[in-house]
């Protein structure tokens, strides 16, 4: 990612044409254009990659492999599948392009109402997707090195399951983005959703990990729902299930033709609630904070990089769905608004600093969805490839001090670390990290969220200002609760105490109270360096305009975005990617498409330039803050929640943010109470109607009719004898009567 | 011997049916009324002898053998479960020294 922006850099400055050729005026991407690519079939390797990884992995498992052989080959791989992304992308002609891997599905049209449907292993290509894979095989690769020393205390013991999940989780997650149609999709979908459950699960040993495993899958199944109720409802409108015959349908209109019923309104609803359970947005939100529970490089896969992207890719990819039904994007806008606040606010009152970073995933993918729900698509992928470098940062670093200090994570407890010899690569890059995420003014964060604020101004839709505002007060919250970790952590006095986890063979355990906190060596410290200067670099692609189109703002990866099937969030574009002329003038509303607005402003000035001021001081103002509290006078803190505390009326709020906003007991009364009571309630219905009174009751009747007779089976032998002799007495004396009364009525 | 005829040719074959039955009712009174084991299977020996008087009886009766022929089947029945039940009656008495058929309730177990 950083060497094409590079690359783009000196290509540009060498010749300006040579680049531009394809698409140098903003002619819609008429998705007849796209090509069939067999010359691009090595491009299959980006995915064969990772399975040949997981199966080399399971070969050292087999063997019973002792060293750290599994992560060489992973990170090779997955540097392979990397190269290839970079090769696919220098070879990408500008228009989408189909390469057929393997052919899967395929029933033809046999007449009738059947329209024939086809799925197979087949490669999309366009610029959404390349800009995908590359951050995913990119950020993967580093990862999976920087996990090749972190898991090193579990060599020989799970080190190879470990790197094995890693590998299906990549596989599953370049499927995922570069499927042709929405049942490989869906594949790639479920394949990360498992090998989330994996790695999620990884220290199986540890309760905890294991309900947050089971958790984090239950709450993606409800997402998967919606997604394969979307498909279905897609193949039964459309008649098709594949990218560029669908896009081709809604571009063109030809679906309105035949079209009667309400499916068309009901797909964009299911998407977003598989986006929703995917990508952790309120209600579905609760696995994301719970999924650190695995060890920290998965954390920074999931939050940065393979899982929870995955949903705002689901909507960009099938965003001309959401054009369809304008309320659905409202809803995506107000979930993203109200998710990114509510994270925010959470995040402010944790003491775990892996916890604060996964509630800041939460409220950024809130941000994205934001961005989705108010027409940038540009500005959700844009904050998606810078976040993904910072959150991954950030979660590296957290896991190196959690590596180093025994499992410590409470900011409260961990102090001045950039004065401990051998922690200045982490420390810094942690800084790098949370000025990104904070939105400091230059760094990639600060873009990649303006250009979400600016929109949320631009675009017209139902409270969208005020959308905006509540945008902007949760970027400050970001930028205090970012900087609360970094001023506690790293900066201040030296002070640390170790955290309760005991590496085994580990000889820096703190018995006697001798603690030595190891430091990260080369493979973390490279992966820190390499990802934090990428978080930095990632600031430039705003800067880059690869195409010479002057109605497009936000460089290349709006370019990316516009040749791709998001096109319609593009500002400066309408829905059918045509220019509507002057930048600074699209505050056109796609809605209502007539375009006579007056241009939108905040507080008298052009949106962007007011949103660069405004997030730029409103950063500022929260990291002055968190130094102010966690920095200087740190005692201020504390008096300010015990001031806080002593007001009834407003006591409860810390207590309510530190406890989440209660929002997972509120989920244990709603869902699993009941559920539990429900369940008692079939049990007994089970155990007493069923079994007790059917399967039992039928089987005691016999046992019942047994209890008359059973005092005559008393093992006396006369009186069996006795009863014997009376029933023989009996059936003689009846004999007698009988033979006396045939013969009087026989003889009279 | 002619009285014992005479006497004989007299007897009807209610006679031969009443002994059986007194028999029958003596073997039976005492298979009821006796506990020791041993007693108790020879009443039912009575009992046994009893029916086959009534048969050889009523054959004789309807000058028809076959009332003979069942008795030797009886007879051979007898034999056997003679042996059978003395057997068993050594068997139980080798687990406890008694032949009290009360002393065996729990054999109904």
């Amino acid at each position: 990612m950083i060497l094409p922006s590079l690359i783009q850099v000196l290509t540009l400055g060498v010749s300006e044409t040579a680049m531009l050729v394809p698409h140098a005026d903003t002619e819609p991407v008429a998705t007849s254009d796209v090509v069939v690519a067999t010359q691009h079939w090595w491009a299959g390797f980006i995915l064969y990659l990772p399975l040949i990884s997981l199966i080399l992995c399971g070969l050292c498992a087999a063997m019973k492999v002792k060293t750290k052989l599994p992560a060489w080959i992973t990170t090779a791989c997955l540097l392979g599948s990397f190269v290839f992304s970079l090769l696919l992308y220098f070879d990408y002609g500008g228009s989408p392009e189909l390469i057929p891997i393997l052919s899967w599905i395929n029933l033809n049209d046999a007449g009738g109402n059947f329209a024939g449907f086809s799925a197979n292993f087949t490669l999309y290509v366009d610029s959404l997707s390349l800009l995908w894979v590359m951050f995913v095989t990119g950020l993967g690769t580093l990862i999976t090195y920087y996990a090749s020393e972190y898991m090193e205390a579990d060599l020989g013991k799970g080190y190879t399951r470990f790197f094995a999940g890693v590998s299906v989780f990549l596989f599953a997650m370049v499927a995922l983005v570069l499927a042709d149609n929405l049942l490989m999709l869906y594949l790639g979908w479920e394949g990360v959703g498992f090998a989330s459950y994996w790695l999620i699960g990884y220290y199986y040993q540890r309760p905890s990990a294991v309900a947050a495993a089971k958790k984090a899958f239950i709450m993606n199944r409800i997402g998967d729902l919606g997604l394969a109720l979307a498909i279905y409802l897609i193949w039964t409108t459309f008649g098709t299930i594949q990218y560029d015959e669908l896009i081709d349908v809604l571009r063109n209109g030809s679906w309105k033709e035949a079209y009667e019923g309400w499916t068309i309104d009901a797909i964009p609803w299911f998407l977003m609630l598989a986006a929703f359970g995917k990508s952790a947005q309120i209600p579905l939100y609760v696995w994301l904070p719970d999924a650190m529970e695995g060890p920290t490089p998965v954390s920074a896969l999931i939050h940065a990089a393979t899982m929870v992207t995955a949903g705002i890719y689901l909507v960009a990819r099938t965003y001309e769905f959401f054009l369809l039904s304008p309320e659905s994007l409202h809803v995506v806008a107000w979930i993203g608004g109200i998710t990114a606040l509510v994270a925010a606010t959470i995040g402010l009152a944790q003491y775990d600093i892996k916890r604060i970073m996964a509630y800041s995933t939460v409220s950024q993918l809130g941000f994205m969805f934001l961005g989705l729900g108010v027409l940038t698509t540009y500005g959700a992928a844009y904050h998606v490839f810078t976040h993904a470098f910072f959150k991954a940062v950030l979660f590296l670093t957290c896991g190196a001090i959690m590596h180093g200090f025994a499992g410590q994570l409470d900011l409260r407890k961990l102090s001045g670390l950039i004065r401990i010899p051998g922690w200045r690569i982490t420390s810094i890059a942690m800084l790098i990290g949370c000025l990104a995420l904070a939105g400091f003014p230059l760094t990639s964060g600060y873009f990649s969220k303006d250009a979400i604020l600016a929109e949320a101004f631009i675009s017209q839709g139902p409270g969208f200002e005020a959308l905006g505002w509540i945008a902007i007060f949760t970027a400050f919250l970001t930028a205090y609760y970012t900087f609360r970790v970094w001023f506690r952590v790293c900066a201040g006095k030296v002070e640390y105490e170790p955290g309760d986890e005991h590496h085994g063979d580990d000889d820096h355990g703190h018995h006697g109270g001798s603690f030595h906190p190891h430091a990260p060596r080369f493979a973390m410290n490279f992966v820190m360096a390499v990802i934090a200067i990428g978080a930095l670099v990632a600031a430039v692609p705003y800067f880059l305009d690869t195409k010479a189109d002057d109605a497009l703002t936000g460089g290349w990866v709006a370019d990316m975005v516009h040749d791709s099937t998001a096109q319609g969030g593009l500002p400066g574009l309408d829905r059918h990617g045509q220019s509507i002329g002057d930048p600074v003038e699209h505050g056109h509303d796609v809605h209502h498409g007539d375009g006579d607005h007056a241009h939108p402003t905040i507080l008298g000035m052009d949106p962007h330039m007011a949103m660069y001021i405004i997030s730029g001081v409103v950063g500022g103002l929260g990291l002055l803050l968190a130094a102010w509290l966690h920095l200087f006078r740190r005692q201020d803190a504390d008096r300010l929640k015990a001031a806080l505390q002593r007001h009834w009326w407003i006591a409860w709020l810390p207590r309510a943010m530190e406890r989440k906003w209660y929002v997972d007991e509120v989920y244990h009364g709603l869902i699993r109470a009941p559920l539990w009571v429900a369940s008692h309630l079939m049990y007994a219905f089970d155990r007493f109607l069923i079994d007790g009174l059917l399967v039992d009751g039928i089987a005691r009747i016999p046992r019942m009719i047994a209890r008359w007779f059973q005092p005559l089976h008393n093992g006396i032998v006369q009186s069996y004898a006795v009863t014997m002799a009376g029933g023989l007495a009996l059936i003689a004396l009846l004999m007698i009567l009988f033979i006396q009364f045939w013969k009087v009525g026989g003889g009279g | 011997m002619m009285l014992i005829a005479s006497a004989f040719g007299q007897l009807a074959l209610a006679h031969y049916l009443l002994l059986s039955g007194v028999l029958f009712v003596i073997g039976m009174v005492g298979f009821l009324s006796r506990r020791n084991l041993i007693v108790m299977f020879l009443c039912t020996e009575l009992m046994f002898q009893a029916a086959a008087i009534a048969f050889v009886a009523v054959g004789r009766y309807y000058y028809d053998f076959s009332g003979q022929v069942f008795v030797i089947f009886i007879l051979t029945v007898a034999a056997a479960e003679a042996a059978l039940a003395l057997a068993l009656v050594v068997l139980l008495f080798r687990r406890k020294p008694t032949l009290n058929a009360e002393d065996w309730r729990d054999l109904s177990e």
